[in-house]
């Protein structure tokens, strides 16, 4: 199996999730330069987390006039796995392929550290060798990490199930519902604030990591054992 | 700003116009007889930039001599952008410390935000990887609102640089005290890492080799930067400040990556940082070092304003700007290759053999000076020194336990003091674990990182007690150096080099230099008994508010190499039932102590005594049981004393806390800031084989699944019976309430 992690200027979390995924979970991993996005060779994608463009503007939001929005519009709309991580998931957002908007921190302060969340669907493709309901412990690191979507949407994302993990240990950030990780309609796009790739190895933040990677894993194989 | 009729040369010297620009009349008559001729406008402001104390340490020369500068690891020493020391297997950890106090008290948010691109940018023009980066940083009590403004501004500005460019914050250290007060400093060190064949120099070398401008377009900001930092800010006088330079990560972590791709290329001659003194310094440096000249087309140089001067664009310390030199024919690759992270390369002129800084400017000859001149012969002060009246009396005093009430309420304001405090408000600002090597989070003694790919690790750290220094500078000089090797040690490493950052007052006042030279020497003994050579650093003059300097503040950053990551050790207890040992006796020290400052509300007496050979036998004694493996925690008892280190080990730790048994006076078995001091636990089963390494530990106690701290006296009398909940809770919300903000 061979991830794309989607690189763009300013994206300096790449090396973290290209280690993760080649050196820990062992999977084909390169990274790939947003001006030269031909993702068809891929089987997933993962937006890595950073400051695309230095956050100029709002996190996220100049990385989606970048020509590599639409090859990735397209590897989303084929079905195959997309994951994007911290910044990588404001950039899901600010391109429209996950919905919602994020607002500054409600400290109103850049935070890091060790965020509780319970895992609230394992039926996913990134969640499946997750226990329902299971507490995991993930780092993160961020200023806007504070998720909006209206009532409404936050119906609908519950009803279908599509709110993958939510912080169990007060919201200090203040997103609506909790929401820690969301997926699209069609589930196979994953955007989370908190990031699994530094939670791959227990001598930097621990191995709660380690199963999302591994999920997704173990999917493509079984869908590609079976069609082989 | 604009200059259009700028002094002649004449008018310059009739006017004593340079006086503007820091330059004293000795030192102006000196330029004139080393070029010859009275220098024009834009050469008396090259003059004033490189012979200002931060480019040539003149006032601090003769006290830099001082201090142990070679070892078996160094590769690189004082003199270049960073220090170098060989860590094993071709690597080398290179690092630097700097100082960017006058910009933090103007505008602390971008002040304290350059000072960490600065030395970001230093790291990377030695050829290394920026891995880690720590903070040390002093403000006033938070009483007053200006102070928690700059104390806020600061570090949000110092996190914002760091979180955005993607390298960790890994350890820091942040102190409070009001001689501080509007008059911050904010001390920024970078950790970097290279293989040996990859060093860089900033040297200008070959001639007709192409000189190479890259990244950002100069302005007129910071203009004079360099000889703003030598002096004292004007904290009233608003209308006089400088426009200060801006920072951008965003640009930086594309230079930082344009040039570590740079740096393998064989078309590279030399690299250098534009800091201080930007376009000037970098110029002169590069040449003088190299022994050849540069010649620069000014009109070349890409500019953000219009109509600037010569003057204005050797002076302006616009940041995120790099000086390239690349061998003649070989242009047009780095252009590509610095095209390829979006930024602008432009050939801005070439290297000469005659030695000489020349610069042109419309067609003109606008400067034109050796640049040995301006890089090497500034004048070296020797400066007059004297013994405050205060010291002779401070040493007459007898060492005196401070009159305390009630132990279970001193120890909760003590943990509430904002020095002693948790620094969480602060570090949670701080990205720590980017970029996945980070073992050992801010918050325990020292940052760990591991070198990926093999399994060895850089710990580090700052430290400095400034309190100590006041009260006597030879003795605070060794305790900063001591206590920051320390932290090293409770971590697991062996200290292998040193930086230091030396915050002072102003060197012309006696006092001042008094306390420079023997807190020099302190520092310089204490380095050569912990075997840490100082490889670089940076001298900081002038922090005074209304003419009155900030206690002597030579902070020392310290590097360490843990040699396998399975023996890294932290503070935290790790198990009930595991003993607690104490090394080392407290004897009756409270001069600079904290408890003496909340008590007295000021510092005076003798500073603690250190003993640099019990120091150093005691670190190799405790290091050699933690690389055995027999320690479960440790943690150097510093401020507070005893009963805020054995605190702090049961913070962090859920559910465990502490039954121990103290000895003698209690004020001092608990508070006393005897040196050389350790609190560390220890499984029982190897308590005998770690009594055998650590001859001096004593066992005080046990750890208790209990989550109490409770601690006996002499005939059993109970001196502290709390539950570290109440404490951890003093602790950790003292710096948000002071703040008013939630924790």
């Amino acid at each position: 199996m061979r991830f794309a992690v989607l690189s763009f200027p300013g994206s300096s979390c790449d090396v973290d999730m290209y280690h993760a995924l080649l050196d820990i979970v062992g999977v084909g991993a390169e990274i790939v330069s947003h001006q030269d996005a031909d993702l068809n060779n891929f089987d997933a994608v993962v937006i890595p987390t950073g400051a695309s463009y230095g956050d100029y503007l709002r996190p996220g939001a100049l990385a989606q006039s970048s020509k590599s929005i639409d090859s990735l519009k397209a590897f989303a709309d084929s079905g195959k796995p997309v994951l994007g991580v911290g910044n990588g998931f404001q950039i899901l957002v600010e391109a429209g392929i996950l919905p919602g908007a994020f607002l500054r921190n409600k400290g109103l302060k850049f935070r890091s550290g060790n965020a509780k969340l319970a895992v609230q669907n394992t039926e996913s493709t990134f969640t499946s060798i997750y226990e329902q309901g299971q507490q995991i412990t993930l780092p993160f690191a961020h200023e806007y990490g504070n998720y909006y979507v209206d009532a409404d949407t936050a119906t609908q994302l519950k009803e279908q199930n599509r709110i993958v993990f939510t912080y169990e240990d007060g919201n200090p950030d203040g997103s609506v519902e909790k929401i820690a990780g969301v997926l699209n309609e069609q589930g196979n796009v994953l955007g989370m604030m908190p990031l699994p790739e530094r939670a791959v190895e227990e001598i930097i933040g621990g191995t709660d990591g380690l199963p999302l990677f591994r999920s997704i894993l173990k999917n493509w194989s079984e869908k590609n054992v079976n069609h082989a | 700003m604009s200059t259009m009729h700028e002094p002649t040369a004449q008018q310059i010297k009739d006017e004593k116009l340079y006086r503007q620009m820091g330059m004293t009349d000795e030192e102006f008559d000196r330029a004139v007889e080393m070029i010859g001729r009275l220098p024009n406008y834009t050469e008396t402001g090259l003059f004033s930039a490189m012979w200002s104390e931060h480019c040539s340490y003149k006032s601090s020369k003769p006290v830099l001599r001082k201090f142990p500068t070679e070892g078996a690891r160094v590769l690189q020493g004082p003199g270049e952008g960073a220090g170098i020391v060989d860590i094993g297997d071709n690597q080398a950890a290179v690092f630097k410390m700097e100082s960017h106090n006058s910009p933090s008290a103007i505008e602390p948010f971008i002040g304290a935000a350059t000072g960490a691109g600065g030395i970001i940018r230093d790291v990377f023009s030695m050829g290394a990887r920026p891995v880690a980066l720590v903070n040390s940083m002093r403000f006033g009590d938070l009483t007053d609102e200006r102070d928690r403004y700059l104390f806020e501004q600061a570090v949000a500005g110092i996190a914002s640089y760091g979180n955005t460019i993607g390298i960790p914050t890994v350890a820091g250290e942040v102190q409070f005290d009001n001689c501080y007060s509007k008059r911050p400093l904010v001390n920024a060190m970078a950790v970097g890492l290279l293989n040996h064949e990859d060093i860089q120099k900033g040297i200008a070398s070959g001639v007709d080799n192409t000189v190479l401008y890259v990244g950002a377009k100069t302005g007129r900001d910071g203009i004079h930067g360099a000889t703003m930092s030598s002096a004292e800010v004007a904290v009233d006088k608003e209308e006089e400040l400088p426009v200060m330079q801006a920072g951008d990560p965003y640009l930086e972590k594309l230079l930082m990556e344009a040039c570590l791709e740079l740096v393998k290329s064989d078309a590279l001659i030399g690299i250098q940082d534009m800091g201080a003194a930007g376009l000037t310094s970098s110029s002169a440096e590069m040449a003088s070092k190299a022994g050849y000249g540069v010649e620069l087309n000014l009109d070349l140089v890409p500019q953000r304003e219009e109509g600037m001067t010569a003057y204005e664009m050797m002076l302006s310390e616009s940041q995120e700007r790099m000086l390239v030199v690349v061998k003649q024919g070989r242009e047009q690759e780095i252009i590509d290759l610095c095209k390829k992270y979006g930024l602008e390369a432009v050939s801005i002129g070439k290297v000469t053999d005659d030695k000489m800084l020349r610069l042109t400017h419309k067609g003109e000859i606008v400067a034109e000076i050796n640049a040995d001149i301006l890089a090497e012969d500034a004048p070296v002060y020797y400066k007059k020194s004297e013994e405050p009246a205060y010291f002779s009396e401070f040493q007459a005093m007898e060492n005196e336990e401070p009159a305390v009430e009630d132990l279970k309420e001193t120890l909760s304001a003590l943990l509430q003091r904002p020095t002693i405090a948790s620094k969480e408000w602060v570090y949670s600002q701080f990205d720590s674990q980017a970029r996945t090597n980070t073992v050992v989070a801010p918050g325990s003694s020292a940052g760990v990182i591991r070198v990926r790919g093999t399994n060895k690790g850089l710990a580090m750290t700052a430290d400095c007690n400034s309190r100590y220094i006041y009260l006597d500078p030879e003795t605070g000089g060794k305790i900063a150096v001591a206590e920051a090797a320390r932290n090293l040690i409770c971590s697991g490493a062996e200290p292998i080099a040193a930086t230091d950052c030396l915050n002072f007052g102003s060197p012309d006042k006696p006092e001042v230099f008094w306390q420079i030279e023997k807190s020099a020497d302190g520092i310089a003994a204490a380095c050569r008994t912990l075997n840490a050579p100082i490889i670089g650093g940076n001298v900081s003059m002038s922090n005074e508010v209304n003419g009155v300097p900030v206690y002597p503040t030579p902070t020392m950053g310290l590097v360490g190499l843990v040699h396998d990551l399975s023996q890294v050790t932290t503070t935290s207890f790790k198990q009930a039932g595991d003993a607690i040992y104490l090394i080392g006796e407290a004897a009756t020290e409270f001069g600079g102590s904290e408890l003496q400052q909340m008590i007295h509300g000021k510092i005076f007496g003798k500073a603690p005594a250190i003993d640099l050979e019990v120091e150093a036998t005691r670190q190799q004694a405790l290091l050699k049981a933690i690389q055995s493996r027999l320690v479960q925690s440790a943690t150097d008892l510093s401020e507070g004393g005893f009963a805020i280190a054995l605190c702090e080990k049961a913070f962090d730790a859920e559910g465990l806390g502490a039954e121990v048994t103290v000895t003698g006076s209690a004020v001092t078995a608990l508070f006393s800031e005897t040196q050389s001091r350790f609190l560390v636990t220890v499984k029982e089963e190897l308590a005998t084989a770690f009594e055998a390494i650590v001859t001096d530990a004593v066992k005080v106690g046990t750890v208790t699944d209990q989550n109490k701290i409770v601690i006996t006296g002499d005939n059993d009398a109970v001196l502290i019976d709390g539950t570290v909940e109440e404490f951890r809770s003093d602790w950790k919300g003292a710096i948000p309430c002071l703040l008013n903000s939630e924790a």
